[in-house]
């Protein structure tokens, strides 16, 4: 058993209202540059839609992600290392600018310089790529609110088994937003695919980054993230991703997409995990059983054998009492109510996700006296507007009993706290259903309602008096590229610590 | 022997190779992060999966054909009983072979940076050296092996050409050897070693990072950020109270 510690998010997706601020924050601190026009490391999708990239889920035509060979044996969907290198010359899998957007800018300066006329000067779209006027048929958010889908939300890959169910009429229409970043999974697959060896998971906090300059372009990474998380940075020819703003993490401070969220739907914490598990994990034979299998491997932050592992493991006494008071933790494994992206993808994702419980009271029958009472959510939890499925295919690898659990834990905790704000009484009895105490519900109300900023976001500081190269290597080429040290002997004299690769059993 | 003669047979090549081992400790000191494929997939994919791997393929075994022939002495060929129409049978056909796809790679590839409106911005003005180099010398090449090999006269140059380029690299030179080669084949080296002059300044240096370790890799890598403290020293939790983040309480 070798426990790390592995920063996780978790989006209540119930608070997201679709502002987009988290994707314009984001791409104001990173992307902002040339050739990563068109790359969003955040950005929020309509469901159902197709996506962004288009039909990213779709792992049939993509290749990513991992899957069971005959021998039950965990391969990269996209083929073994060898035929990796036969195809390096073009990558078959490798998603085109088109199936992104083709990144503009306008061409502002006509609306100054246009002579004068009966109607004003239109400032047209120009490609980035090209220079050329573009005449824009996709772009960014092309199916913000439902944009386009009675003839596109059917292709959404999530539709799998629903087709004949959803109609895509106003009256029944259902949708909700889909915030998302790089999962800095627990077994990346991007990782596994980059030939270089430039792509690495962090052993401090378990963070995914590219070593720029190692990244040789090879475009690998880009194919074999099944959540299409990785990009390439077309003038500088090298893969980027989400960094989960390190920076800002190893201070102790929430990411800035969790930073600017205007729904405070983003919750920050660390897991502890055993890493000596993760091949057994994803190797899982029943995709349905990957997030019990991922739950597994989150190590109880109390258990005083875990503990002193972790301790055994070089993991500061501070990094564990933040895991023990991770609000990630508390709603994937406690509370049970935060849910994986596609656990079937195997890459073990670590950001999660709290189910949307659609418009409930709608759907509750009336009573014969024509009152409704919204405490009944249990018989409603079938006819939520968003089908139980569709939630499925995205959060449980197709198993809606999972879903269905989840919606009733939240249906519980609403009708809890209803009860206990309105009559003052406390119903043991909803909590008792559903598996949890009333203490629990309290604490999960607390939790997803009214938690103020240091209880959402519990991310401790990195050590920084272990790392004492980082401030000598300020201004160096990077600090995963080359670790200086201060040399024993001689603290004038800087040392080269070699980039140490460690296998995993 | 003129100076002429020394000056492109002898001295061209120890200045090219300077360059080129100078050139390529220089960029990657200097240049890591430009030292990449550039590739351009990301733009247009449907061309270039043929284009790139008929050149790529090709130019792989144009390469191992010219390992053969000019590293390779013809002594030893001999040796193990490969007689010289043997060889030059085979070195014919499949040196055409493997030129032909190279070459149809090439024009595949050249018409795609040159007809789409997406590819054509990428193009750096080392670039266009590089690709006319490239043109010129896959077409003197063809024509020396087609030509000249397999449809013409035929030229032995393993005694000659082969003898002269590994006697630079024995730093001892023969420029007479190459001075009375055809002219086919003086222009193809001339030339070549403007390009090797050229190869760390261009993108050509993604040759150096084929990936064949790949292979035998762990497929998930860890890094760590900090030096593990040696054993024994006393925990850097307790020497460092106050490090714990003020927010969580």
């Amino acid at each position: 058993m070798k426990i790390m510690a592995q920063v996780g998010m978790v989006m209540a997706l119930d608070k997201c209202i679709g502002c987009h601020t988290c994707s314009v924050t984001c791409k104001q601190v990173w992307t902002n540059r040339p050739g990563a026009e068109y790359i969003w490391f955040n950005d929020v999708e309509t469901k159902p839609g197709i996506g962004y990239p288009k039909r990213w889920e779709d792992q049939v035509n993509n290749k990513g992600g991992w899957k069971l060979n005959k021998n039950q044996k965990l391969k990269l969907a996209s083929g073994g290392r060898f035929s990796k290198l036969l195809r390096i010359f073009s990558n078959p899998n490798l998603p085109i600018i088109d199936d992104y957007y083709e990144p503009w800018t306008y061409d502002y300066e006509t609306l100054t310089t246009a002579p004068v006329s009966k109607n004003g000067p239109v400032a047209t779209a120009h490609s980035a790529l090209t220079g050329k006027e573009l005449d824009l048929q996709w772009g960014p958010n092309w199916e913000d609110d439902l944009a386009g889908a009675p003839t596109r939300a059917l292709n959404d890959p999530n539709m799998a088994g629903l087709e004949e169910k959803v109609k895509m009429s106003y009256e029944q229409a259902f949708m909700f937003y889909l915030p998302r970043i790089c999962e800095h999974c627990m077994n990346p697959s991007c990782v596994a695919s980059c030939p270089s060896g430039a792509m690495y998971k962090r052993e401090e906090d378990g963070i995914v980054l590219v070593d720029q300059q190692q990244c040789r372009g090879w475009r690998f990474c880009v194919s074999g993230c099944p959540y299409k998380k990785v990009y390439f940075n077309h003038k500088t020819s090298k893969a980027e991703k989400c960094t989960f703003c390190y920076p800002r993490v190893e201070g102790g401070q929430p990411t800035i997409c969790s930073e600017t969220c205007v729904g405070r739907i983003r919750f920050l914490g660390i897991v502890l995990y055993d890493v000596d598990k993760i091949n057994e994990a994803a190797s899982t034979k029943d995709p349905t059983k990957l997030l019990d299998a991922q739950l597994d491997l989150f190590c109880d932050p109390f258990d005083p054998k875990v503990i002193k592992q972790a301790e055994a493991d070089n993991i500061p006494q501070d990094w564990i009492q933040a895991a023990q008071k991770s609000p990630v933790y508390a709603l994937a494994k406690r509370y049970r109510v935060a849910l994986p992206l596609h656990p079937e993808f195997r890459t073990l994702p670590m950001v999660w996700y709290v189910p949307p419980l659609s418009p409930v009271l709608e759907v509750i029958e009336p009573e014969k006296d024509g009152s409704t009472d919204p405490d009944n959510v249990f018989h409603a939890i079938d006819k939520l507007r968003i089908p139980i499925h569709y939630l499925a295919n995205l959060l449980s690898a197709g198993d809606d009993e999972v879903i269905k659990n989840v919606l009733k834990r939240l249906g519980a905790l609403r009708s809890f706290e209803r009860k206990r704000q309105l009559s003052g009484t406390i119903d043991d009895s909803l909590g008792a259903q559903v598996g949890l105490g009333s203490a629990d519900l309290d604490d999960l109300y607390q939790l997803l309602a009214i938690a103020p900023y240091d209880r959402r976001y519990v991310l401790p500081i990195a050590h920084r008096e272990r790392g004492d190269e980082l401030l000598l290597s300020q201004g160096t080429c990077g600090i995963d590229f080359e670790s200086i040290s201060v040399s024993k002997d001689n603290p004038q004299k800087l040392e080269s610590v070699p980039i140490e690769f460690r296998r995993r059993k | 022997m003129t100076s002429f003669e020394i000056i492109i047979w002898t001295v061209l090549p120890y200045v090219a190779i300077t360059i080129f081992i100078v050139g390529h400790i220089w960029r990657y000191r200097k240049d890591k992060f430009g030292w990449t494929s550039r590739s351009s997939q990301l733009q247009e994919k449907k061309i270039l999966a043929w284009g790139s791997n008929l050149f790529h393929y090709g130019a792989l075994a144009a390469i191992g054909g010219h390992v053969i022939g000019i590293l390779i002495p013809q002594s030893w060929t001999q040796a193990v009983g490969i007689s010289e129409s043997l060889y030059h049978n085979f070195s014919a056909y499949a040196g055409a072979i493997a030129g032909l796809v190279t070459f149809v790679g090439l024009v595949i590839l050249l018409y795609r940076r040159i007809s789409n409106s997406r590819i054509g911005p990428t193009t750096t003005s080392v670039d266009l050296v590089v690709y006319s180099l490239l043109t010129i010398l896959i077409i003197l090449g063809l024509s020396m092996t087609i030509g000249v090999n397999l449809l013409g006269p035929t030229y032995n140059y393993r005694p000659t050409v082969g003898v002269w380029f590994r006697d630079i690299f024995l730093l001892n030179p023969h420029p007479s050897l190459m001075a009375n080669a055809p002219e086919l084949y003086q222009l193809h080296a001339f030339l070549a070693w403007f390009l090797f002059a050229l190869w760390p300044f261009s993108r050509l240096v993604h040759v150096w990072s084929v990936p064949v370790w790949y292979i035998g890799r762990p497929y998930i890598l860890y890094r760590s950020r900090y030096k593990t403290p040696p054993l024994g020293e006393p925990s850097l939790v307790e020497s460092y109270p106050n490090t714990s983040n003020p927010k969580i309480d």
